[in-house]
């Protein structure tokens, strides 16, 4: 093994003995004798309340189980486990294409599934039902008379002309430790190689790094921080204090990240899954009504300017050992600068 | 009138020229197609009577060669072969009636009669005996621009007593001349018909007087 | 007419089996086109497939003595491009996993030309292709061995897709070969067609050879037929030879007797001589006759036996009739009167309708009364033509009219008049052999009336 000594971080996993570990817990309806449908998301229980009780005015039979847990523990639970989840939510769109590929989710058509455009289906096993994209978020105190930057290389140049004013004051995801921020990276350093000159750019102004994008709003709230890049602006948008910055979509290209569920193998109510998938979905698609489709912010951007991750095998590539330990450390050689 | 014999049959033709001879008739024989057709390119006959199965062919092809040559003398063919396979080619060849073998006598002279009066064009064949001009053709006597149109039966007895006048005929002469002997006559037809032929003589010089036991006989008063 | 021992049908069998091959045709048009169809479908997977392994391959380097490999985004994204499609990979150093998943099945004794397998993996079918390359690195000599997989959907939905178009395929050749086999059947038996219609249209007495064009196949079926003809041509004109040649050997010598006789007649002038040489003559017509009448029957046995038709019209043919037997009847002072004579054609052996004719006429001259007149009629009705023959005789008696048409009876009026009693037997056969009948009638009072009937 002297080719490769890596921090295998993805499929460490793959060996562990140990049980996945939860962050919360809920249970709608009465556990009696009626069915029992068992959700492991990575979404908090408040985001999806209403999706549930929604559900539950149709089936209010149906016991649900929300589980909430990292997108690590959730490939834990349902990869190396089998625990018996009926469905499973996640933001992390590598790992759930990943289940699918591996054969780890059930395959599920309806009527409806036929009709979604192909972009939110992969494979008849992975459905999105949100469309998050992840944009700048700026303080607007700190940013006061400032031109605010509408795109990456303005952004730059901004960044290189107020060195005073960022300096560490920039933050963005540490992408070792999240795996949403490593998405995110590895799609913007695909579409563009304004990717790489940001992050030196960044790099030079000492940015701080973060596991959770709720870390970095707050900071953003507290002035700990001018910007933040890449940040779900469907979680910036529900922050009681939004008066404090602005999201901006970058306008030369906006990553979209796709909220994702799929049924998976280990089901042991599929019926029942199948049917909560199609009735999220049948929430989502239709002319929009469900606020989880669309973000406030979604509504100003182009259509031409999205650019929504694709599902499939492509994502498999940045699960690659050869290929994270590259690309982490090409980051790392790019943000850490001191 | 002047018939052509054409028949191999020696007995036969001898025969045949002895009764017709005796009906008043002139006959040439000819017992095959080559001396046949001498005769007819040097004598006129008013009939041919023809054989078909002839020792120098089929009379078939002198048929054929007769009316070639646009001769008008009617040929009658007496034929011993059936009646059925032959009878359309031969009518077909140009003959102009046909007989079976052995030949009815009688039969034989109303065919050619018959044959006769079909010819038109045909010089008027009458004889005349006093006062009377007799058509065997027409059937017909003309007494003083007077015209009598004679029945067979009388034509036929009329006939026979003009080829021989003053010859005396018994009654079962007449009777056999005049009957075919399938049928069953008595004598008293023939008085009957000389009763109807007195008849038509009267108002001329002719008549036909009763020879007491012997029988009639044609004669000028 | 006999009907012909038929078993099967050349049409029929050719078009069977023009069908059977082309049904065999089109079920091997369909699995030949499925086979080249899902080897191309293959191919442009394994293309595919083979394309990702390399894009793979290309992306390692040695780097400061070690193997790194950069997986392209491309290297896993182009298998799914068109469909959505599982995907698999496997990097291997030697025998030693590198990335990807390690129990994806490997083809053994990997060489360094591209290979491709069919497997299973994950309970799903799948299609391998493995590459390696060597490289050398601080331990030497090492291959590089990758493995990319991708599961069957597209393949199977292009197969199930080309299944149903080389199923059209199959089927619409075959819906063509049918037709083509109908035009074909049709046009092969078209020879047989003509040359029964160009037989079935001769005359009855046309028994030349066939000598229409007919095709090769057909050529010894004419031989025969011809041969056939002239046999049949040869033992017709036998026959007829021989009841010719028996006529003549019987009718010369009669001739030659009768006519002696009626010489001898003539020339005799004693009664008693004469009434022996009267009834003399009389044997003789009736021999004859007799002997006439046979050798009519027997030809007309023989005709009606091959009854060979053609058109007559029988008004025509009743006139000749009776212009024929006039002679006779005048010879009797019989007149015979035409009266109804309506035009009618039909199919039949003239000779032997003309026989029946005249044998009728004959019959009604010879037992008519003297000076009386027999009326010919032809009347058309919508079934059946009629000739009626009516003469003024003494009638048939009524319970003999039954027995007068079998051979040799004659009726009992017939005592003194010269007859065979064939006559109405030979008349009653031709009638048959025409579908027809004849019926005898007694007119009121006097006279008899023989009526033949043909079918229209």
């Amino acid at each position: 093994m002297r080719y490769l000594i890596l921090s295998i971080v993805i499929f460490a996993f793959a060996t562990s003995a140990k049980a996945f570990e939860i962050e919360d817990r809920a249970v709608f309806g009465e556990m009696k004798d009626g069915p029992v449908l068992r959700i492991i998301s990575t979404a908090d229980i408040n985001y999806f309340t209403p999706m549930i009780d929604a559900f539950r005015r149709f089936r209010s039979d149906v016991v649900i189980e929300y589980t909430v847990a990292s997108s690590t523990e959730i490939m834990r639970a349902v990869y190396d486990e089998k625990q018996p989840f009926d469905i499973a939510i996640s933001s992390a769109m590598d790992l759930q294409t990943k289940l699918a590929n591996d054969g780890l989710a059930r395959k599920h058509s309806s009527s409806l599934t036929q009709n979604l455009p192909d972009w939110a289906v992969w494979n008849d096993m992975v459905y999105a039902f949100t469309q998050e994209p992840a944009g700048f978020v700026i303080s607007n105190k700190i940013l006061e008379g400032l031109q605010t930057p509408q795109n990456r290389q303005q952004l730059i140049n901004t960044l290189r002309q107020n060195p005073e004013i960022f300096r560490d004051r920039v933050g963005t995801y540490d992408i070792r430790k999240s795996g949403a921020g490593y998405l995110f990276a590895t799609q913007d350093a695909r579409v563009s190689d304004t990717y790489w000159r940001l992050t030196e750019v960044m790099g030079t102004l000492r940015p701080k790094l973060y596991c959770c994008a709720s870390e970095m709003i707050q900071d953003v709230i507290d002035g700990n921080l001018a910007i933040a890049y890449n940040v779900l602006a469907s979680y910036a948008e529900k922050s009681p204090h939004s008066d404090k910055f602005t999201i901006i979509l970058p306008s030369d290209f906006s990553i979209v990240m796709l909220r994702t569920l799929l049924i998976p193998v280990s089901s042991e109510n599929p019926q029942l899954a199948a049917e909560f998938l199609d009735f999220v979905l049948s929430e989502t698609y239709p002319s929009g009504v469900s606020p989880l489709l669309k973000t406030r912010s979604l509504e100003d951007a182009t259509e031409n300017t999205l650019y929504r991750i694709a599902l499939g095998p492509g994502l498999l590539v940045y699960l690659d050992n050869f290929k994270k330990k590259n690309f982490i450390s090409e980051w790392e050689s790019a943000i850490l600068q001191d | 009138m002047r018939f052509l014999l054409i028949e191999d049959n020696q007995a036969l033709a001898n025969a045949v020229i002895d009764r017709l001879c005796l009906d008043g008739h002139i006959v040439d024989h000819s017992s095959d197609l080559e001396t046949a057709w001498d005769f007819t390119s040097t004598a006129e006959y008013d009939l041919i009577l023809l054989d078909i199965m002839l020792p120098d062919g089929d009379g078939r092809t002198f048929l054929k060669k007769h009316r070639n040559a646009k001769s008008r003398t009617p040929v009658i063919v007496l034929t011993a072969r059936s009646e059925v396979s032959d009878r359309v080619g031969i009518l077909d060849l140009g003959a102009d009636d046909y007989m079976i073998k052995p030949i009815d006598y009688s039969e034989l002279e109303a065919r050619c009669r018959a044959v006769l009066r079909r010819q038109t064009g045909q010089a008027r064949n009458a004889i005349n005996f006093g006062e009377v001009e007799f058509d065997s053709l027409a059937g017909s006597l003309k007494i003083k621009d007077k015209r009598v149109k004679l029945r067979t039966k009388e034509l036929r007895l009329f006939e026979v007593f003009i080829n021989s006048p003053d010859q005396i005929f018994p009654k079962s002469q007449l009777l056999d001349r005049l009957f075919p002997y399938e049928v069953e006559a008595s004598e008293n037809a023939i008085e009957v018909y000389v009763g109807r032929l007195r008849k038509h003589l009267s108002g001329s010089n002719v008549s036909i007087t009763t020879v007491r036991g012997l029988g009639y006989k044609l004669e000028i008063l | 007419m006999t009907h012909p021992n038929v078993r099967g049908s050349i049409r029929q069998r050719l078009l069977v089996m023009l069908l059977l091959s082309a049904a065999g045709i089109a079920i091997l048009l369909y699995a030949v086109v499925q086979s080249v169809a899902k080897q191309v479908v293959q191919e442009s997977q394994d293309n595919i497939l083979a394309a990702s392994a390399l894009s793979i391959l290309d992306s390692a380097r040695v780097i400061q003595g070690e193997i790194s490999i950069d997986l392209p985004y491309s290297s896993l994204s182009m298998l799914d491009s068109v469909i959505d499609e599982r995907a698999f990979y496997s990097v291997r150093l030697n025998d030693e996993f590198l990335s990807g998943y390690e129990d994806l099945p490997r083809i053994a004794n990997l060489s360094d030309v591209t290979e491709f397998q069919s497997a299973s993996y994950l309970g799903e079918g799948i299609r391998v292709a493995s590459t390696r390359r060597s490289f050398t690195t601080v331990d030497g000599q090492v291959y590089l061995e990758i493995s990319v997989a991708q599961t069957l959907t597209g393949l199977n939905k292009s197969i199930t897709r080309i299944s149903q178009i080389s199923l059209a395929i199959g089927f619409g050749f075959f819906v063509l070969s049918v037709l083509a086999a109908v035009v074909i059947a049709r046009s092969t038996t078209k020879p047989l067609h003509l040359l029964t219609r160009s037989v079935s249209r001769r005359g009855p007495s046309d028994l030349r050879p066939v000598a229409a064009p007919v095709p090769t196949e057909m050529a010894p079926l004419v031989v025969s037929l011809n041969n056939l003809m002239k046999r049949l041509q040869n033992s017709l004109s036998r026959s007829e030879d021989f009841i010719a040649e028996a006529a003549h050997r019987l009718r010369t010598p009669m001739a030659i007797v009768r006519t002696q006789a009626e010489v001898t007649l003539m020339r005799i002038e004693k009664e008693e001589n004469r009434q022996a040489i009267r009834e003399m003559i009389r044997a003789i017509d009736e021999t004859s006759r007799t002997a006439g009448q046979l050798l009519d029957h027997a030809m007309v046995s023989f005709r009606t036996d091959s009854l060979m038709k053609e058109t007559i019209k029988l008004d025509e043919l009743i006139v000749d009739a009776v212009h024929r037997v006039s002679p006779i009847s005048e010879l009797r002072d019989v007149e015979i009167e035409l009266q109804t004579l309506d035009k009618v054609v039909l199919a039949g052996d003239p000779i032997l309708i003309q026989n029946a004719v005249q044998n009728v006429l004959d019959n009604a001259i010879k037992y008519t009364d003297a000076d009386t007149t027999i009326t010919v009629s032809l009347v058309r009705g919508t079934e059946f033509a009629e000739i009626s023959i009516c003469d003024r005789g003494s009638g048939f008696e009524k319970n003999e009219i039954i027995h007068l048409l079998k051979r040799f009876e004659r009726g009992k009026n017939a005592s003194g008049v010269v007859g065979s009693g064939l006559g109405l037997t030979i008349v009653d056969e031709i009638m048959r052999a025409h579908d027809g009948t004849v019926s005898l009638q007694n007119n009121k009072g006097h006279g008899a009336c023989v009526i033949l009937s043909f079918p229209l």
